[in-house]
């Protein structure tokens, strides 16, 4: 369900003061360009790039964009003020060329690049970025990006000191405050305030619109959308990157992204050359890829464990006001730790790393995955599968057999149904692994695959469901983008999202190292924290973290400086530096 | 050839892989949910008759890709238990190799299970499935056929429209309503039941037309007339003279509605409306052929679509020859 966390990015790697880049404040007077200079191969400008979406983009308007197509595409034709580097994981200077912070690590003064043209050839300035915060921050608009911009309970304010520099105060110190800006995009004002003043601004910019109406500050603009087929953009000749050899960048002429609706279609298209980079594909299709690799002019990427943990959940859920008595009288189990531990023990990891995913992935024991090598905690234990234990657990929970069949110290026996995603071979091939692992312990156990949205139905409103195997992507590798999933409150807190105070004493104390921890601005102690939520979910189970897939890209052959990484988008991020031969 | 002796040979045939299917248990080597994660995707075992020095044994051996070792094949070994007919517990299996040698003749499944095995018991569900869809569509095609077609006039018109509906109703579609209207929790023993009560509720139309085709020609024969005018009454000759006379178009109909449903439930579950995992049916078995992946690497995972030609050839010529049969009888 990336869905809720595609946009959850802040975070800090890098705290606060001691970035990558010296704080200081622009001289007066300094050369009116200030184009970013790229390290990199040198590559040759030209071409075209080709790259499929799973769907057409529903909007090229990066204020309303929730889905992934759109946000592929508008990535291409934005730029924010300051950037996470998707290869270091560290944040670096975009449209802000530089930035200090406040002693009490509340104010955060940027100073934007000078002599910066959207991609109609205006000039872009602090009002620009004081407009797009204004409707990002805006609540009619609804975007959704404002939650991040809302530090402490209340939204960051912006200040423009001049026209070249910009203030944010936040409400209360924020460990992944340089992260909040990535994605962000600046809009042009010049184009956009009518429309916003107009209330027009939720129809604005969709892909029907004429390409002279649209202007961005990304490497690219839009050139022509073909309606069910393509959408085709072209270089953006005002950008304000280059190359060390002080050549302009991007170096691509176009990019196209053809709509190509499945993953199996893609793979196809990918494998006969007619597109030039393939992402988010399963590890079967990488097999099938591999043994034409070297034929067929394309090279593959393992990465290694990503930033999507997969997981089994049950309903934790206070289900007082809802009529769901069968459910409640399983909670019970569900609520039990000896039980969940037991699940935890009987589950064979290692068979769903080697048959659902050919061996491309990592079973974990806690949410932070081993590719996130900042957060992991090394600590955590990883506990073989244990049939034996998950027995042991279980009988001293009182629970006892049946011919064969687990009965509850009630005398009724122990069935319960999993969902799953039908939309998503993967995970359900790892809730069937998981039904007859539990069959050794005696519990029937359903697998019911439903539509996502049926599914995330009863997840997160009618909470009509027992257990249910899930996947979550951080949309960055810092744990502010967690808040969410291990806040009590938070939406995304699965197994009982949105609870007013915490139902048990480790939610309470995971609650406590979340909020500590955001507003903690030494990487060391933070880690601690952190590392504590991860102890926290390993020994209380709410969620059993199961698996890690690889990240898995390729490339055709003639395509330059690809340097795939492992948070979205995954092989595209460098697109201003990519060119082909 | 002549029709007896085609409807004989396709008879035995049908008779042979039914006994194959009812005694599922005891010719398939595994369980169908027995899982071995070593072994996923592992093509058709081969069986050898000579050993690495020429030699020739009579007693095949297979060669076990894991381990290296040769394992010859047994006759009537102990295995995993399971039930024949559903009642008599037993635990002899036809043939098998020791542990840790695995016998995959027509290979196995993404989660190493034995396809060979879980095609005999697949054919449980789905041959039952076409069989209780077919009696059911049959028997209402009679009833609703059988009235329309004696009475006539407004309760025929009712009738037959009724059934054009039916026919023109978008079934998949009903099929997903009502799969997402059922709750999570019911068994997967009566999601297979509903389901086939759905396909056979819905295929009663086609029959129905059928036969009251029949049964309208049948009541104005001379003989059925003279009947009824020597005042026998409705329930009489509909039983002695008219019903008899769909005989024919009856077991033709059943014959063709089997293979029909069988496909119907390959579909059905193809498309996720069927039993779920890790219950076999042939639907589930092809669903995975669904992916890239699977086609375009692991052959064997054709052999079950491939084994179902052969059959519902079988069930056609039976058909054939049985309505062949019956003109020349009623002729």
């Amino acid at each position: 369900m990336g869905r809720t966390h595609i946009w959850a990015k802040c975070a800090a790697l890098v705290l606060a003061v001691a970035g990558a880049v010296a704080p200081g404040v622009a001289r007066a007077g300094q050369a009116s360009d200030d184009r970013m200079i790229l390290e990199g191969v040198p590559g040759h400008a030209g071409g075209r790039l080709v790259v499929a979406l799973r769907s057409e983009p529903k909007t090229l308007n990066p204020v309303l964009a929730v889905d992934e197509p759109s946000r592929e595409v508008i990535r291409c034709l934005s730029a924010d003020l300051i950037h996470i580097n998707r290869g270091t994981l560290k944040t670096e200077p975009a449209l802000a060329k530089s930035w200090s912070v406040s002693r009490d690590g509340r104010q955060y003064t940027l100073q934007l690049r000078r002599g910066v043209r959207f991609s109609d050839g205006e000039p872009f300035d602090a009002d620009d970025v004081i407009f797009s915060f204004q409707v990002y921050l805006d609540e009619k608009i609804d975007s959704a990006q404002r939650d991040l911009l809302v530090v402490g309970g209340k939204p960051i304010t912006v200040v423009k000191v001049d026209r070249y520099t910009v203030r944010f105060e936040m409400a209360q110190p924020y460990a992944a405050a340089e992260r909040l800006f990535d994605g962000v995009a600046i809009l042009p004002r010049h184009l956009l305030e009518a429309s916003y003043k107009g209330g027009g601004f939720s129809e604005a910019w969709t892909l029907s619109m004429a390409a002279n109406q649209f202007a961005g500050l990304g490497p690219f603009r839009l050139k022509q959308y073909v309606p069910g087929q393509q959408v085709t953009l072209e270089k953006n000749p005002y950008y304000w990157k280059a190359d060390r050899a002080g050549n302009p960048l991007p170096y691509l002429g176009e990019v196209t992204f053809l709509f190509v609706p499945s993953e199996d279609a893609q793979v196809i298209r990918f494998q006969s050359g007619d597109t030039d980079v393939l992402s988010r594909f399963s590890a079967e299709n990488f097999a099938v890829l591999q043994k034409q690799q070297g034929t067929k002019g394309y090279h593959l990427d393992d990465l290694g464990p990503g930033l999507e943990y997969n997981f089994l959940f049950f309903n934790l859920n206070d289900l007082g006001s809802k009529n769901l008595p069968e459910i409640s009288k399983k909670q019970a189990w569900f609520q039990d730790l000896r039980f969940r531990g037991a699940v935890s023990a009987a589950i064979d990891r290692e068979g769903i790393v080697r048959l659902v995913y050919g061996g491309r992935a990592t079973a974990i024991w806690d949410q932070v995955t081993p590719g996130n090598k900042l957060w992991v905690d090394d600590k955590i234990a990883h506990p073989k599968q244990s049939v034996t234990k998950a027995r042991e657990l279980l009988q001293s929970a009182g629970f006892t057999w049946k011919n064969g069949a687990l009965v509850d110290p009630q005398g009724n026996p122990v069935e319960f149904s999993i969902l799953t995603s039908a939309s998503n071979a993967q995970r359900a091939k790892i809730a069937t692994i998981i039904q007859d692992d539990l069959s050794q312990l005696g519990m029937a156990v359903q697998v019911v695959p439903l539509d996502f949205h049926a599914m995330v139905d009863r997840l997160q409103s009618s909470y009509n469901y027992e257990a249910a195997v899930m996947g979550l992507v951080s949309g960055d590798a810092d744990p502010t983008s967690e808040m969410n999933v291990w806040l009590s409150n938070g939406e995304t807190h699965l197994w009982h999202p949105n609870q007013t105070k915490p139902g048990t004493a480790w939610e309470s104390e995971m609650d406590g190292l979340m909020e500590k921890q955001l507003v903690t601005l030494d990487y060391a102690k933070r880690k601690q924290l952190y590392d504590r939520v991860q102890e926290i979910v390993a020994e209380e189970l709410p969620v059993i973290c199961l698996v890690s897939p690889n990240i898995l890209v390729g490339a055709a052959n003639r395509v330059g400086n690809f340097r795939p990484a492992i948070l979205v988008p995954y092989a595209l991020w460098n697109i201003d530096q990519l060119y082909v031969q | 050839m002549t029709h007896r002796q085609k409807l004989g040979v396709a008879l035995v045939l049908l008779a042979a892989f039914q006994l194959l299917i009812v005694f599922a248990g005891f010719f398939a080597p595994y369980g169908f949910a027995t899982q071995d994660r070593k072994r996923p995707f592992a093509a058709p075992t081969t069986l050898h008759f000579r050993d690495a020095q020429g030699h020739f044994h009579l007693r095949p051996f297979i060669l076990d890709s894991e381990s290296s070792e040769l394992y010859p094949v047994r006759f009537f070994v102990n295995g995993a238990p399971y039930n024949i007919a559903g009642i008599i517990p037993a635990h002899t299996h036809l043939f098998g190799v020791e542990q840790p040698g695995r016998i995959f003749l027509m290979g196995s499944d993404a989660y190493g299970r034995d396809q060979f095995s879980r095609f005999l018991f697949g054919g449980q569900i789905s041959l039952l499935a076409g069989l209780i869809a077919a009696m059911l569509s049959v028997s209402i095609g009679i009833l609703m056929g059988g009235i329309a077609g004696y009475y006539g006039g407004w309760v025929d018109e009712l009738l037959m429209r009724g059934g054009e509906l039916f026919l023109a109703l978008p079934w998949l579609y009903l099929l997903f309503a009502v799969r997402a209207a059922l709750p999570l929790h019911i068994s997967q023993w009566e999601v297979f039941l509903l389901l086939v009560s759905v396909m056979g509720l819905i295929g009663w139309a086609r029959p129905a037309r059928l036969i009251r085709g029949v049964v309208l020609s049948a009541k104005q024969r001379s003989f059925v007339m003279a009947a009824r005018g020597f005042g026998a009454s409705d329930a009489y000759l509909l039983r002695r003279h008219v019903l008899p006379q769909t005989y024919g178009v009856l077991l033709t109909q059943m014959t063709l509605l089997i293979p029909q449903f069988v496909l119907a439930e390959v579909t059905l579950t193809f498309l996720g409306l069927g039993v779920g995992e890790p219950l076999p049916s042939w639907g589930t078995q092809l669903a995975s052929l669904q992916q890239y992946y699977v086609l375009s690497s692991y052959w064997w995972m054709f052999l079950p679509a491939l084994l179902l030609i052969p059959l519902f050839l079988v069930f056609y010529t039976a058909a054939d020859a049985l309505q062949e049969l019956y003109k020349t009888v009623t002729l």
